[in-house]
């Protein structure tokens, strides 16, 4: 079951999407999210969901990637939809107690759920396609500036590409003590809702004392590897900003304003 | 005569809040080029002693010198550290990037190598341990010999002189032991680099040029594979047991056949055996 988790997976490929500079696909991130709270009528959200779609066709990810990711999120999808199907003004459709559902309600829902499955579809294709360290630096590059203010940029992006490196090997290790408590009578997905919350902490309580283990040992053998805060790192791979991204990042300042354009259009 | 890789003179560690000192007054030389194993039982100060042969530990009394450099010496931290290498039991606790060429490429890249020169050196050390295939791989969908192979290409890659690996085959199978164990031997072969090898398993020994045995903090007994395993008694009282090459040849000469201690590989043991079976006879009357 936990294997269905592909958060901060990365697909290896060689496509157009997958050669972009990191930072044009992290600054197309922002770009498409910001589109995406411009759009307020069906016309925006059918144009980003055309754009979605086109991107996972050029980076090769298929449907049925894209929506698996989006499986351990579907309940606060649900919950963001019902809690706004209640907020809508107008004549009441139905009525109870204190609830009320206008047509109003049902459209800010289905636009609500709409925004958020995009929005994390589209944070998941970035990482489908591009290589967590691909991904730190051009984090770490795009967030350098802040270094003037002492932000210590550098560290996080390290802290971060550790922990996308650690997420497999975290789920391998709950699979395995999860199979363990089983062998010993536990039950995980049986049970009442209290029941189940209560058979996790057998789990979490090992899983959390050794990643404080491995944390430790894994801090001990970079500073073998000489890793040391301050100083200048070099990069192997160096990021190059090809022609392609100009193209790209042109292409997303035309979304942004085919997006503000169509605002104003009625629906 | 050149300076010593390492020396350590009269090394004393004690953890914060211990009774015990981990380490009690270690003095140990080791040349350019030498294969030493270490052997002692559980918490008899082996990982301790390896901390403090890179800095990661400084010892509480006594000093280290690294090729001349004093491990107090802050400023010469990064020069010992990339001249001594260091690799741990565990692999998946020292793989820090998600793909094989980019954790080799890490300590290069903490050094501020050049970018072209980081490249050379990488898909050096990924074949110096055979795994220049698997360089795009994932790490974590590999074996874990490959992994702890990877570990000691990412300490290559700094082009250390000397490589300290503690108790690296603890949590493999037989195979990835054995993997592990050659792709060291194949690099001491072929580069001439100083190998510590702690170790939990005594045929792992048998290799090394020197044996050092551990307890309570202290230097046991020091000598080559075959001095030291051929004192089975002394071993036995330091918790330890011999190869089972050894323990077979001591049996023997219990029940009074005259047989050699020092046949450590199994070959060299069948050897002995057969050739005290086909021995001229009337030499057992001699000893009579
Ligand atoms: N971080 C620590 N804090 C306090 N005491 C420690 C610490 N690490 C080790 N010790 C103690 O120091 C002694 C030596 O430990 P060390 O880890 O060096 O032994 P070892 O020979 O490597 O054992 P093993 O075979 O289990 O790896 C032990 O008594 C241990 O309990
Ligand atoms: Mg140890």
């Amino acid at each position: 079951m936990l294997k269905d988790i592909t958060l901060g997976q990365y697909f290896p490929g060689d496509t157009l999407i997958h050669r972009l500079d990191p930072r044009t696909k992290l600054i197309w991130l922002v770009g498409y999210i910001t589109a995406l709270f411009l759009a307020t009528n069906v016309w925006g959200y059918v144009l980003m969901l055309a754009v979605l779609v086109l991107e996972a066709a050029l980076g090769h990810i298929r449907p049925k990637t894209l929506l698996s990711g989006l499986k351990p999120l579907i309940f606060i999808v649900i919950f963001t939809a019902v809690i706004n199907l209640f907020y809508g003004s107008g004549e009441a459709l139905w009525e109870w107690w204190i609830f009320r559902i206008t047509a109003d309600g049902i459209r800010r829902a289905v636009f609500m759920a709409s925004r958020i499955m995009l929005l994390i579809c589209g944070s998941f294709l970035l990482t489908y396609t591009t290589s967590p360290l691909q991904l730190t630096d051009g984090l770490e590059r795009l967030l350098g500036p802040l270094k003037k203010l002492r932000v210590p940029v550098s560290e996080l992006a390290m802290m971060m590409s550790i922990a996308l490196r650690f997420i497999p090997t975290l789920i391998e290790e709950t699979d395995k003590i999860m199979s363990a408590q089983k062998a010993r009578g536990a039950s995980f997905d049986t049970g009442k809702l209290t029941e189940r919350a209560r058979a996790l902490v057998p789990l979490l309580i090992p899983l959390f004392v050794s990643a404080f283990r491995r944390a430790d040992e894994l801090a001990t053998a970079m500073e073998c590897r000489c890793y040391h805060t301050g100083g200048a790192r070099t990069r192997m791979k160096q990021l190059v900003f090809a022609r392609r991204d100009v193209v790209a990042l042109l292409v997303l300042a035309v979304l942004v304003a085919v997006a503000i354009v169509l605002r104003h259009v009625g629906v | 005569m050149s300076v010593p890789i390492l020396q350590l003179d009269n090394v004393s560690y004690t953890y914060e809040e211990a009774r015990r000192p981990a380490l009690d007054g270690v003095s140990l030389t080791l040349q350019a080029g030498d294969f030493v194993a270490v052997l002692g039982h559980n918490g008899s100060g082996k990982s301790t002693l390896a901390k403090c042969l890179n800095a990661i530990l400084r010892p509480t009394a006594g000093r280290v010198l690294v090729d001349g450099m004093d491990t107090a010496d802050p400023s010469r931290l990064l020069d010992i550290r990339r001249t001594v290498g260091m690799v741990f039991q565990n692999p998946d606790n020292q793989i820090v990037a998600s793909v094989v060429e980019d954790d080799v490429a890490f300590a290069p890249e903490n050094l501020g190598v050049e970018p072209r020169e980081i490249r050379v050196r990488v898909d050096e050390a990924l074949r110096q341990v055979g795994m220049y295939e698997f360089r795009l791989h994932a790490p974590h969908l590999l074996s874990g010999g490959q992994k702890q192979r990877i570990a000691i290409a990412g300490v290559l890659a700094m082009r250390p002189r000397c490589i300290v690996l503690d108790e690296p085959t603890a949590m493999l199978d037989p195979v990835g032991r054995r993997e592990v164990l050659s792709a060291v031997r194949q690099l001491r072969r072929s580069s001439g680099m100083t190998v510590v090898l702690i170790t939990h398993h005594m045929e792992e020994c048998i290799y090394a040029d020197r044996l050092i045995v551990m307890s309570e903090g202290r230097i046991a007994m020091d000598g080559s594979p075959r001095a030291v395993f051929s004192q089975v008694e002394a071993l036995r009282a330091l918790g330890l047991t011999a190869p089972e090459t050894v323990s077979l040849l001591h049996s023997l000469r219990a029940e009074g056949w005259d047989l050699p201690l020092d046949a450590l590989r199994v070959e060299d043991c069948a050897e002995a055996i057969a050739a005290y079976l086909r021995r001229p006879r009337g030499t057992d009357t001699d000893l009579e």
